[in-house]
């Protein structure tokens, strides 16, 4: 039974993670706690990691559990499982990087309504075995961080003229910083912009 | 006497708080157009002013409700109980359990409220912005009066922002749009544009 539902072979999950099924490109998912902190590479970097870890970890526990959880509550076990883990983030972030986890405030707990840790879990986990599930989860994790590293680059760069703390040649010097980009609507039309770009190049993909 | 004058005015400042953070939700700390919480819903269901004005209106409630309830659970049962790791796990359970119940409760007894306010009840245990309200509030140390103005605030913060970019969608729907730009990609810019218009009223209140 096993065998059969895994059709999908390792290089697909990675390749559809990062770029065919890129939770950000094509399914509008999850930007809610983590476009937040994209005014800066660093805190990004930190939240992205955790939320991949998160994603991975999550949806290989649900497979794992999935022949023991009944069908009627296993939003409910989803959640907490996740909640479980994001708790162990947290408190690590605390003990070891304090200054880190006080600037990324709220939003380190905010990963566990993060859609995509629940789309991956519902959608790829239910029905694999934990290995490709922990795969899954770890390369659309991935997927979505190259795009939000991105976001931030291109906001801190051209909002502060440094790049995750370092002040760049031309940037921190001649550059006119665009303060808007460090606020919020920055990030809303960056996001926009790049969405933009992807999907235009996308629809020309199907059309050739 | 003085004590009471002294106890009124304390809890007349209180209030006056309460107020001040309610509207600092609404404009300078809009909770979603400067903290992108809710985006999912946000970008998903303004389609139609219609459906947009019942989900805002359902997000009002249960924020205002779960801000509350969950600020007793964390400062009247985790924090003497020195437990406090457990939020997270403890803030989920109540926000679903409270959804739930609500949900029970409406379709029993107003099966026409149910109609046109049910089908977004389990949407909105998901969704970020009750969680990040209530995490916002433990965070900032608010009171109880003052967690009641915060959580009202946001909701009402996040039902605006939402109203509003239902309407607009409505009317650029005949629009011509650059293909890889419908759909997500306008509803962004436009969100974009209302958050500028929010910045504007940073420093109104203080």
């Amino acid at each position: 039974m096993n065998g059969q539902t895994t059709t999908k072979t390792t290089n697909q999950i990675i390749l559809d993670g990062l770029w065919r099924d890129n939770p950000i490109f094509r399914q509008i998912l999850g930007i809610c706690s983590t476009l937040a902190v994209t005014n800066n590479v660093t805190n990004t970097a930190v939240m992205c990691i955790s939320l991949s870890l998160v994603t991975a970890l999550s949806c290989a526990t649900v497979s794992a559990l999935k022949e023991w959880t009944p069908k009627t509550v296993r939003m409910m076990v989803q959640v907490l499982i996740i909640a479980f883990y994001v708790i162990i983030v947290d408190i690590l972030l605390r003990a070891y990087w304090p200054d880190m986890s006080r600037s990324l405030g709220p939003y380190v707990g905010l990963i566990i309504t993060n859609c995509i840790v629940m789309g991956r879990c519902e959608a790829f986990a239910q029905s694999n075995r934990p290995w490709p599930s922990f795969l899954d989860g770890l390369f659309s994790g991935l997927g979505y961080s190259v795009i939000l590293l991105v976001i931030a680059a291109i906001r801190e760069v051209m909002g502060m003229g440094t790049l995750a703390g370092y002040p760049l040649p031309y940037f921190s010097t001649q550059w006119d910083k665009w303060v808007i980009m460090v606020m919020p609507p920055g990030a809303f039309f960056v996001l926009a912009c790049l969405l933009w770009v992807c999907r235009s190049i996308g629809i020309k993909g199907k059309k050739a | 006497m003085i004590l009471l004058a002294v106890d009124t005015s304390s809890i007349g400042s209180e209030v006056w708080m309460a107020v001040v953070t309610c509207f600092a939700a609404i404009f300078t700390q809009n909770i979603l157009l400067s903290y992108f919480l809710g985006m999912c819903s946000f970008i998903s269901v303004s389609r139609e002013v219609k459906t947009a004005v019942g989900l805002g209106a359902a997000v009002v409630f249960v924020m205002t409700a779960t801000t509350v309830l969950n600020w007793m659970a964390y400062w009247w049962v985790l924090v003497p109980l020195n437990l406090e790791f457990y939020k997270y796990i403890l803030f989920i359970i109540i926000i679903a359990a409270f959804v739930q119940l609500i949900e029970m409760m409406i379709d029993r007894y107003s099966p026409a409220l149910y109609q046109s306010l049910g089908i977004f009840l389990p949407l909105i245990t998901v969704n970020c912005a009750i969680l990040g309200a209530v995490l916002w509030m433990v965070i900032r140390e608010y009171s109880l009066i003052v967690t009641v103005g915060f959580g009202f605030g946001s909701g009402v913060g996040w039902m605006m922002a939402i109203v509003a970019m239902a309407g607009i969608r409505q009317r650029i729907d005949e629009s011509k749009i650059p293909a890889g730009l419908r759909g997500p990609g306008i509803t962004l810019i436009i969100a974009g544009i209302m958050a500028l218009a929010f910045v504007g009223f940073t420093g109104v209140l203080q």
